[in-house]
């Protein structure tokens, strides 16, 4: 029988969660890497014992961790991440140009294809890859060097790539994410990039309709069709059907557009959720009550899935990595909360209950499907 | 010999239990200490100085004699006691408070 094994990282330590394909009873391990901020933790799709794990504190910067053998042990890694060259400048929240300095890795990516291969995604902006299983790391610098870097500035989060995306029909198409960028595309493995935010209006900064600047808060596809992209915006959800070349929104009927993950059912590549938050002062659900939204058509219409989920005196915030799906079927779908719950669903949405309800607060959520 | 103490969070890192003890050849400074302990303990590097500058992280400091040492010269020559392995070169991990 299949297994399931969730990745979860928090402000405290990393948590694996392991069902079998039912997925009514978990086994619970952790926290590794106690005390440490875990941003993202995430499996190669063509080794899974062979995870990756971005493990930082404000104390001791940032650490990478490898583990060959499914997460039950981990050995660190490479950790040197420098820009290539001279860095330069963006713009700082005052307007006023800022030099770039490496904080913390966001999100690893693990190739598709290779296990030794893997991407991460970086606060301040910046895309890097090792092709030695983490040992070395090198700037995609094209990249931050396409021409609008200067004009980048950082989100409340900070300026960070936080979404990597590999296209699987095209190993040399790219896209990735950047708060308060937007959107950008390779198509030549990383060599050169081009911004991809065309039909993104954002009302908060100068020029609604820029061609950076957006602050884009997660970007989702279903591998079946790589070129059409779903995003959660800061405020609006959004479709391409042409590889991010143009956008439209597809907020449709949701409470509030406001929210920070998307994601694409494993077998339906029409189907969506989002987790709507009421606002970007107020990082929790509407009206106290914690609501999946799911689409079935692609976007534009929404149902709320509340069963199972508090309806109730609820203020927790669901963050841009920290909601997956499982490729079983019926496809399972899990999230975490900045109140430290992972709820799942093994019903594509209908039902949920949480595994856990008391880890530290969820910075990251991934999912890997076992034989 | 000279003893280093490390912070919990990197004793756990680099599965140390207790001190560590280095010997170093030449004068004993704080960058000596910290080029010997990584070298024989390379996932320390970028925990202590960060890798772009070679500065000490902000929230890293040396203690040692009951001295603050954080704010000297790197290369300036260390205490005798601490050249001797008379006291020990403590690392720490700043009392700083913490959004989490």
């Amino acid at each position: 029988m299949s297994k399931v094994r969730i990745l979860v990282g928090t402000r405290k330590g990393a948590f694996l969660l392991e069902s079998d394909g039912m997925r009514q009873k978990w086994d619970i391990s952790g926290p590794h890497f106690a005390g440490w901020e875990i941003y993202h933790l995430k499996g190669s799709p063509a080794d899974p014992d062979r995870l990756y794990a971005s493990q930082s504190t404000g104390w001791f910067g940032q650490l990478i961790q490898r583990s060959s053998d499914g997460g039950k042990t981990w050995e660190p890694v490479g950790n040197k991440f420098l820009y290539d060259g001279v860095p330069g400048t963006h713009q700082w929240y005052d307007g006023t140009p800022h030099p770039w300095e490496f904080k913390r890795v966001w999100h690893l990516e693990p190739s598709l294809t290779d296990p030794d291969t893997v991407y991460a995604g970086v606060e301040d902006a910046a895309l890097f890859r090792s092709t030695d299983g983490a040992h070395t790391w090198s700037e995609l610098s094209g990249l931050r060097g396409h021409g609008t870097g200067p004009r980048w500035q950082p989100g409340a989060g900070g300026m960070c790539l936080h979404t990597v995306l590999l296209d699987p029909s095209d190993p040399a198409r790219i896209y990735i994410a950047i708060s308060a960028a937007g959107a950008f595309r390779t198509d030549d493995a990383g060599a050169t990039w081009k911004p991809i935010n065309r039909g993104l209006v954002s009302q908060q900064i100068p020029e609604p309709t820029a061609e950076v600047g957006h602050c884009v808060h997660r970007i989702a596809m279903h591998p079946s069709r790589p070129s059409v992209l779903f995003m959660q915006k800061h405020w609006d959800v959004m479709r391409s059907d042409d590889s991010g070349d143009n956008w439209r929104e597809i907020s449709g009927n949701l409470p509030t557009d406001f929210g920070f993950v998307i994601d694409v059912h494993a077998h339906e590549p029409e189907t969506l959720y989002v987790v709507p938050i009421k606002s970007d002062s107020e990082h929790f659900p509407p009206e106290g009550k914690l609501s999946v939204y799911r689409s079935r058509t692609g976007g534009n219409e929404w149902e709320p899935l509340t069963r199972g989920l508090p309806q109730s005196n609820c203020y927790v915030n669901v963050l841009r990595d920290a909601m997956a799906v499982d490729s079983l079927d019926a496809c399972g779908v899990y999230f975490g909360t900045t109140g430290g719950q992972v709820y799942a669903s093994a019903d594509s949405g209908d039902n949920w209950s949480p595994i856990v309800r008391d880890l530290p607060a969820v910075l990251s959520v991934e999912v890997q499907t076992l034989p | 010999m000279i003893r280093v103490v490390l912070p919990a969070h990197l004793r756990i890192l680099t599965k140390i239990q207790a001190e560590v003890q280095l010997e170093i050849e030449g004068p004993v400074t704080q960058r000596s200490i910290l080029d010997a302990l990584e070298a024989r303990y390379p996932m320390l590097s970028g925990t202590l100085r960060d890798h772009g500058t070679g500065q000490r992280r902000p929230f890293v400091r040396f203690f040692a004699c009951e001295q603050d040492l954080s704010h000297d010269n790197p290369d300036a020559p260390l205490p005798d006691a601490i050249a001797t392995g008379a006291e020990p070169f403590l690392i720490i991990g700043a009392i700083a408070g913490g959004v989490s």
